[in-house]
């Protein structure tokens, strides 16, 4: 495990670099893999407060939940769900071969993954497109007529909060992927010892897939 | 990785201190203003949030005493109502989220906790650098609100009344948003530096009781964090483009903000207290040369209030309007955190039993903590005796109450640290007599300051009042006499904390004989806090047993 | 005793049943805090000196507690906060379930004053009477932010909450007048949000409230006369009616109701408005400013673009005098359209 010499490239199996305050590569990639989970763990605490805040007015709005979930595109947001968790598998598969060294597998599985992380923001785009058309917006900017129920603005606050919010996952689950794929592209030196960058950022995307898992239900199938 | 590798500098700045090594100091190792904005040593970030934090505290402090000012007479003393209202604002949010939260973590647990484990650095150095600079963004977003235009909703900040009033909001609540990830990003770090980057020989129940209550703190701030930094955002975006979220006019409930802004805050209340009993912890052991007294159960007790402290939140709201049955939820759940605190208390005074008490200012800061947290947790569970909170939410009742335990705990154990820690950090000692005259300065003052609020509770004055009825005049003169006492006795401490870092005599290693770990290293650590290999602990720490005499423990 | 322990810890009068109720257990809890604290301070003080070093580095004994003891660290505080919380629990349950028999009385506060109505009238500003020895149910709401209503001699305080509705309920044992302070922050004038409680005995209060219902409407201006008890706001209504007058609005509207060259004034706060191009308009402070600054901007359906803009004409406090003038001519019966949620209106 002796490996601060930093001879990068030049061996026949790339190995990481080990930070001088680690015992040894093992620890490290523990602590990395350590961190990240309790990272995630924040991330869901932070939609959870959005969840009891969509649970409270549910309660307080039954039919305006129906509603106003009923004025949703059920096909987009059904395709959504499917574009978003096949990009998981995508993701998934990329640490697969990360680990078994086959750079260039990595880089297109990414690739993949991104390329369907964009389709699901432009069909998503599409639904905000439609919904500031007809007005069915947050608080006070809500002005569609089919509608007219108390409570219905607040559904599509939290709506509008949640869908925004995790958009912003996305794209920063995207800017990290992006990050893997250029170094499997460049430095093309994952391999079975050193697959953590992309274990992560694929630990990352499962989050933001998984949100979405509870979002698709909880907006569009009320 | 560091700019200043200790390895790479062969004699280039002799140390200060005659040292029996060659490896320099880390407050010398590498000179350059770079050197150290860009470090990733963990001991520099610590001085780099300890010299923040500081300067945080003289800004809330200098606006707690305007407060005082101005309460002097029942009329306008010195500001109108408008300036009064951002004044106690930003005194809250200055002392809470600037210097509280970070105070003791942000400084010493950065600073100590590597050494107390063995590590040579946290588990991520450089994402404790961008903590302390996501902390600075934050602080400027959030001064700059506050100066330009200031917010006057209370550190509370409750809707509806933020969601409309024309005073600067969005700035400063995004920036306390900001700070939050810092915090956030502190607390994964010693996490994960507790769970991986242990000394062989240091397991679990042999970690100082300082890092456990620092573990302890962490938990609450990864886990609490994130649900006010949704709520800050969402508050932001409420007084911004009015979405009524929490806006009743649009159907949305302001006790649900309260529920969630509670949910934190409470617990924000352990991430600010715990450090502080990890410190006192500390503290008794040296200066009484003994092992805590019931170690396993002061440890367990830590994780106990971070656990239960989560659920508690709702004791806020005793008159908030919801349900009776959820009012006695919360209040037997709070007698029970109230439970474990005092299983602290008496372990700490059992430790002094038998011991060897050497009477230093980090000690009399303890006896002045001991008192303050027995007050002020008590005054803490008759507010949540649920009938009694009836009179006395909102009322100064309840601002005695926390500052007995923000700054009768908090910044008892904060000044505790600084004069405990001080050899440790610049290898110089203070002047001892000074210390204790600051030192009964400050208890003395502090009582002066606070007891008469607990009265004026009593006698009915609410909370965040500019302008009060006449009968409560004598107890508000008391109260700002005692806060004069208090400044002067920070004033003191200043002063003779700024001669001793630079005139101090040299401290040597371990000028408190202290068998805790983070001794073991050199007084100041080389950079990488120990030369040669990881050191081995064989003893639990604080561990003062004659080496002659039995093995086995007296058990009282 | 009591007596002399309330004086000691500087509580007010107790007035009402529920403060005599508590004050004991309040007596309570804060002797044994006082008590124990100083007796911690006191054993720690006593270890110091009994134990002081007598060498630089002297050896202890390795002491840990057995689990007798620690046991007793534990269950010795709980007993006592379960039995604070057993007694308080029971006493809020007390408070927060009025009697059947209690009479009602509807607060609410807006910033920043109180208002209080009896369900059969009349209505009062800042003061409220009430009978001495007859349970006294409040329905607590509030009309813009959180209020909260404190009458510290009878112990008793609960929040106000737009949208909804909280109670509490006293029962005041002794005639006389009793202060409320506001205690949940409200913006600039929250300390000045004060009211009084009127205790007056039964025949006296049936007397008062006689005499209420006979001369209301007269009554209801001497309130609005008075100055000292109406908070500014009011005074900016009056201020508006003048200069409304001086300024000569009243030429083309109307304060009846009643068509005329512009729309009406009354009830137009808050009304939703047709505008000609086809848009509807919620009519808000912004608006009214608006309208007397550009009045072309937003016409309302029907009505010519014949009004002069009042820029520079008017200084600031002068145009929020005007429009709280408007705002004081609402008639909350009449709200059109359907309503959203629970009646509340817009904060200035």
């Amino acid at each position: 495990m002796q490996s601060s010499s930093h001879a990068a490239g030049g061996t026949a199996q790339p190995v990481p670099h080990l930070a001088g305050h680690f015992a040894s590569l093992e620890v490290q990639n523990h602590a990395a893999r350590l961190g990240m989970w309790l990272f995630l763990a924040t991330e869901i605490l932070l939609f959870a407060g959005l969840f009891i805040c969509y649970g409270v007015y549910r309660f307080l709005f039954p039919e305006a939940w129906a509603a106003a979930s009923r004025s949703l595109d059920l096909q987009l947001g059904t395709i959504n769900t499917v574009v978003l968790i096949t990009s998981s598998l995508t993701a998934a598969l990329a640490v697969h071969y990360a680990k078994e060294g086959k750079n260039k597998m990595v880089a297109v599985q990414i690739a993949l993954t991104l390329v369907m992380a964009v389709g699901f923001l432009v069909i998503k785009y599409f639904e905000y497109h439609h919904k500031f058309e007809i007005g069915t917006l947050p608080g006070r900017f809500y002005s569609y007529e089919g509608i007219q129920l108390p409570g219905v603005p607040l559904y599509f606050t939290v709506y509008f909060c949640a869908t925004a919010l995790h958009g912003i996952h996305v794209v920063i689950g995207m800017i990290v992927l992006a990050f893997s794929m250029v170094r499997a592209l460049k430095k093309a030196d994952f391999g079975p010892n050193n697959y953590t960058m992309v274990e992560l950022g694929s630990m990352y995307w499962h989050l933001v897939d998984l949100v979405w898992i509870f979002l698709f239900p909880m907006l569009y199938l009320v | 990785m560091t700019p200043s590798s200790s390895i790479a500098a062969p004699g280039a700045t002799p140390a200060p201190e005659e040292h029996h090594d060659h490896h320099p100091s880390y407050l010398v190792d590498g000179t350059t203003i770079k050197s150290w904005l860009l470090t990733v040593d963990h001991k520099r970030i610590g001085l780099m949030f300890l010299f923040w934090v500081l300067l945080f505290f003289l800004v809330g402090g200098i606006f707690a005493l305007l407060i005082r000012v101005e309460l002097l007479t029942p009329g306008p003393t010195i500001m109108d109502a408008m300036t009064y209202n951002r004044t106690f604002t930003l005194h809250g949010l200055v002392m809470i989220f600037l210097f509280m939260i970070p105070a003791i973590p942000a400084v010493f647990g950065n600073f100590m906790l590597p050494l107390m484990l063995g590590a040579k650095d946290v588990a991520f150095p450089r994402l404790n650098l961008l903590s302390l600079y996501i902390y600075l963004a934050g602080a400027v977003l959030a001064l700059w609100g506050m100066l330009n235009g200031g917010l006057d909703t209370g550190w509370t900040f409750y809707t509806p009344y933020s969601a409309h009033t024309t005073t600067t909001v969005a700035p400063v609540l995004f920036g306390a948003f900001i700070i939050g990830f810092s915090s956030i990003v502190t607390g994964i770090n010693f996490i994960v530096t507790v769970h991986t980057m242990r000394a062989p020989g240091i397991t679990w129940f042999k970690m100082p009781l300082f890092v456990w209550a620092i573990y302890a703190t962490s938990c609450i701030q990864v886990l609490a964090t994130p649900v006010i930094g949704l709520l800050l955002v969402l508050v932001t975006v409420e007084n911004l483009f009015g979405f009524g979220m929490f806006d009743p006019a649009r159907g949305g409930d302001p006790v649900l903000f309260q529920h969630l802004f509670w949910f934190y805050s409470h617990p924000a209340v352990y991430i600010m207290v715990l450090p502080s009993f990890g410190v006192m912890s500390e503290v008794v052991a040296t200066y009484s040369r003994k092992n805590i007294f019931g170690y396993r159960a002061v440890a367990y007790s830590s994780l106990g209030i971070a656990f239960v402290g989560f659920f508690a939140w709702g004791h806020h709201m005793f008159v908030s309007g919801q349900s009776t049955f959820a009012g006695g939820l919360f209040g037997v759940l709070t007698m029970i955190v109230g439970v474990f605190t005092a299983i602290k208390v008496f372990n700490w005074v059992g430790t002094v039993y038998k011991g060897a008490v050497e009477f230093k200012t980090p000690f009399a800061y303890f006896c002045g903590f001991l008192f303050f947290t027995v007050f002020g947790g008590m005054t803490g569970i008759a507010l949540g005796t649920v009938s009694l909170d009836v009179a006395w939410h909102d009322t100064y009742f309840v601002v005695a109450h926390f500052h007995f335990i923000m700054v009768g705990a908090t910044i008892m154990a904060f000044l505790a640290a600084l004069h405990y820690w001080f050899p440790k950090m610049f290898g110089r000692t203070y002047h001892e007599g000074w210390g204790l005259v600051a030192a009964a300065l400050i208890i003395l003052g502090f009582n002066a300051t606070f007891i008469p609020q607990f009265l004026l509770g009593n006698n009915g004055m609410p909370r965040r009042y500019y302008e009060y009825p006449e009968r409560f005049q004598e107890l508000n003169v008391a109260s700002t006499a005692g806060a004069s006492l208090l400044a002067f006795g920070f004033i003191i401490i200043a002063m003779y904390l700024t001669y001793a870092l630079i005139y101090g005599k040299a401290s040597g290693k371990n000028p408190w004989r202290s068998k805790g770990y983070e001794w073991l290293s050199e007084s100041p650590p080389p950079t990488h806090n120990f030369v040669g290999p990881q050191p081995e602990f064989p003893e639990e720490p604080h561990f003062y047993v004659d080496p002659k005499k039995a093995e086995v423990p007296d058990a009282v | 005793m009591s007596e002399l322990l309330n004086n000691i810890l500087f509580l007010p009068e107790a007035a009402s049943t529920f403060a005599e109720r508590i004050d004991s257990l309040h007596h309570f809890v804060v002797g044994t805090t006082m008590v124990m604290s100083t007796a911690v301070g006191m054993a720690a003080l006593f270890f110091f000196f009994r134990y002081r070093r007598r060498l630089p580095a002297q050896a202890t004994e390795y002491i840990v507690p057995t689990l007798k003891t620690e046991f007793l660290f534990v269950s010795v505080p709980l007993v006592f906060f379960l039995a604070w919380f057993g007694i308080g629990f029971r006493d809020f349950t007390w408070v927060t379930t009025p009697p059947k028999d209690s009479m009602d009385v509807y607060v609410m506060g807006k910033q920043w004053m109180w208002k209080f109505s009896y369900p059969e009238g009349p209505n009062g500003v800042n003061v409220l009477h009430v009978p001495a020895n007859r349970p006294v149910r409040l329905l607590i709401t509030s009309r813009d932010v959180l209020h909260s209503f404190y009458v510290p001699s009878f112990r008793i305080k609960m929040d106000a909450l737009p949208g909804r509705y909280t109670q509490i309920w006293f029962e005041a044992t002794k005639p006389g007048t009793y202060q409320v302070l506001c205690t949940e922050y409200c913006g600039l004038s929250h300390s000045k949000m004060l009211a009084e409680v009127v205790v007056l005995p039964q025949e006296e209060y049936d007397n008062w409230i006689q005499e209420q219902r006979r001369g209301r409407l007269q009554d209801r201006q001497d309130a609005l006369a008075d100055n000292s008890l109406v908070p500014p706001v009011a005074r900016m209504v009056e201020q508006g009616q003048v200069l409304a007058g001086t300024q000569g609005c009243f030429k083309c509207h109307s304060v009846d109701g009643s068509q005329h060259i512009g729309p009406t004034f009354l009830g137009m706060y808050d009304r939703v408005e047709q505008l000609d191009d086809g848009q509807t308009i919620r009519v808000d402070e912004a608006y009214i400013t608006q309208s007397m600054m550009d009045p072309g901007a937003h016409l309302v359906a029907g009505y010519q673009n014949v009004m002069p803009t009042y820029q520079g004409k008017l200084q600031g406090p002068e145009t929020a005098a005007i429009v709280e003038y408007i705002k004081s001519l609402r008639t909350p019966n009449v709200r059109e359209g359907a309503s959203e949620g629970p009646a509340y209106d817009a904060i200035q």
